[in-house]
């Protein structure tokens, strides 16, 4: 099993307000691990902090045997290697869904426009926008454009999905269609990180659910450890209030 | 006798009027471009992110601060003041002799630019931080994030501000009458000075602004019109489908490459 991130004593702090506090955390490649925890727990800010979309105060992040906190590290490139999909799905407004798929892939990965809509279309029919490409994205209900954010977010290949509470923002109707399209990508075998509040969906694909609590790992496990038979008092807790 | 005053200075003297709205239009249209393209150049040099600590963040300081001394001089000077400092200025300081009409377009360029910083400024702060995220995300450096998804954002938003810079470059071109630039108003003063009929005289410029003004708003607002086009009508999803196969797409495109050759 080779780890593909290997995070240690992890800390961020925005001024004094400290987020994560010496997190500990590796992700293995193939795994799907599922974050659950409160609002303010620090969820987001873990995943942020592994594509470098926020800065750590402290620790150290080792991407496949790499130190990416390094002075001379590439972050572009390195961002290229982690997908990305936001709660506010963040479509570049300006570009219809084709373009949105194929732009990352012809000015970062400098494919040819050819191959780079050939990689689009063949992701758009994993998630079902395929016959929408000449949409622009406030066309689009909440939920295809989520499916369209998965597919840019595919399109550039990476080795790890990075999904950052990708349902929270719809209606309970599209939540299905997305989580759908999520389980999908979880038979594919490829390598997911996801914060959710959906405890369904977590039960269903994880292979490992991680618990957190005011910046720090309180537990974690797999699915069936986590939410039948929590040890730590606050993971109850915060299950009782979830699980109805 | 008012009437018959002004209808005999436009028979006479529409040359000269129509020579003058020509030179201002010219300025204004030329300036407008330059300097919203310098302000385009400038305001994405003010929003880049100031790095924690190093040499660039030194050297990534000392150009803001001269650019805001830039915008400051410009939009805190009259530009009829401006005008007169650049054009003697450049004469006996530097001994260059201007052109007249090149110096009317490099000083309401470089007074359009400062202006057109601070609305291009604005037009990138208030994009969603979200754009940003999703292009950093997938590995777009800042220009390419500015290139390829910012900027044609900001372009759509600042749209009015533009239009509205547009029509006071008209009004405001007025002003370089004082370095001798052969546009409308200097004319006017001419025709004025010639005939001793200043009120019909002027009458029939203000109406000449007049005219030019107001085609330019509605001409802008076409194109934000247009811009928008689809927005207009109601999208139910289900209408999107497109005709075209993905299969046709890419056959296409790869016709469309095998012509290149």
């Amino acid at each position: 099993m080779e780890k593909v991130i290997d995070i240690q004593h992890l800390s961020k702090s925005f001024g004094t307000n400290e987020i994560l506090k010496d997190i500990d955390f590796s992700v293995d490649k193939g795994e799907v691990v599922c974050i659950i925890g409160a609002s303010g727990s620090g969820k987001s800010t873990l995943l942020r902090c592994i594509n470098l979309l926020e800065k750590p105060s402290g620790g150290q992040i080792i991407y496949n045997g790499e130190n990416i906190l390094d002075n001379n590290h590439d972050i572009y490139a390195y961002r290229t290697k982690l997908g990305m999909v936001f709660q506010q799905f963040n479509l570049f407004n300006n570009h219809n869904v084709m373009s949105n798929c194929t732009i990352g892939q012809i000015k970062v990965l400098k494919r040819s426009k050819v191959e780079a809509e050939k990689v689009a279309m063949k992701y758009l029919k994993v998630v079902g926008m395929d016959q929408f490409i000449n949409a622009k994205p406030r066309q689009l209900s909440g939920g295809q454009k989520q499916r369209v954010a998965i597919a840019r977010a595919l399109s550039m290949e990476p080795d790890v999905m990075l999904f950052d509470e990708p349902t929270s923002a719809l209606d309970p109707e599209m939540v299905g269609e997305v989580l759908t399209v999520m389980k999908d990508l979880v038979k594919s075998g490829l390598t997911m990180l996801v914060v959710t509040h959906e405890m369904q969906f977590a039960g269903e694909v994880a292979n490992r659910v991680v618990f957190m609590d005011k910046g720090v790992i309180a537990e974690e496990g797999t699915p069936e450890q986590i939410f039948n038979n929590p040890k730590q008092e606050r993971t109850k807790e915060f299950l009782k209030r979830v699980l109805r | 006798m008012f009437w018959e005053i002004t209808g005999r200075i436009i028979s006479t003297y529409w040359p000269m009027f129509l020579r003058g709205a020509a030179m201002t239009l010219f300025v204004s249209i030329l300036s407008t471009i330059i300097g919203t393209f310098i302000g385009l150049l400038i305001g994405s040099i003010r929003t880049i992110p100031v790095p924690e600590r190093g040499v660039k963040k030194v050297i990534l300081k000392f150009i803001n601060t001269v650019l805001s001394m830039y915008v400051e001089f410009f939009r805190g000077t009259p530009m009829i003041v401006q005008a007169s400092v650049i054009y003697y200025g450049s004469l006996m300081v530097f001994g260059i002799d201007m052109d007249r009409t090149f110096a009317a377009i490099f000083i309401v360029s470089i007074n359009t630019g400062a202006y057109m910083t601070e609305i291009i400024r604005g037009g990138i702060i208030s994009i969603d931080k979200g754009q940003f995220e999703a292009a950093h995300a997938i590995g777009m450096n800042h220009t390419k994030t500015m290139l390829h998804v910012i900027l044609p954002q900001v372009m759509r938003n600042i749209l009015p501000a533009l239009g509205n810079e547009f029509v006071i470059n008209i009004k405001d071109t007025s002003v370089l009458n004082v370095i001798g630039v052969t546009e409308l108003f200097f004319q006017s003063k001419s025709i004025a000075g010639i005939n001793y009929r200043y009120f019909e005289t002027y009458f029939v410029t203000c109406f000449m602004y007049l005219i030019m003004t107001l085609s330019v708003t509605r001409v802008l607002r076409g194109i934000e019109r247009k811009m928008d086009g689809p927005d207009s009508y109601n999208i139910i999803p289900g209408n999107q489908m497109q005709v075209a196969k993905p299969e046709d797409i890419i056959r296409r495109t790869r016709n469309k490459d095998s012509h290149k050759n």
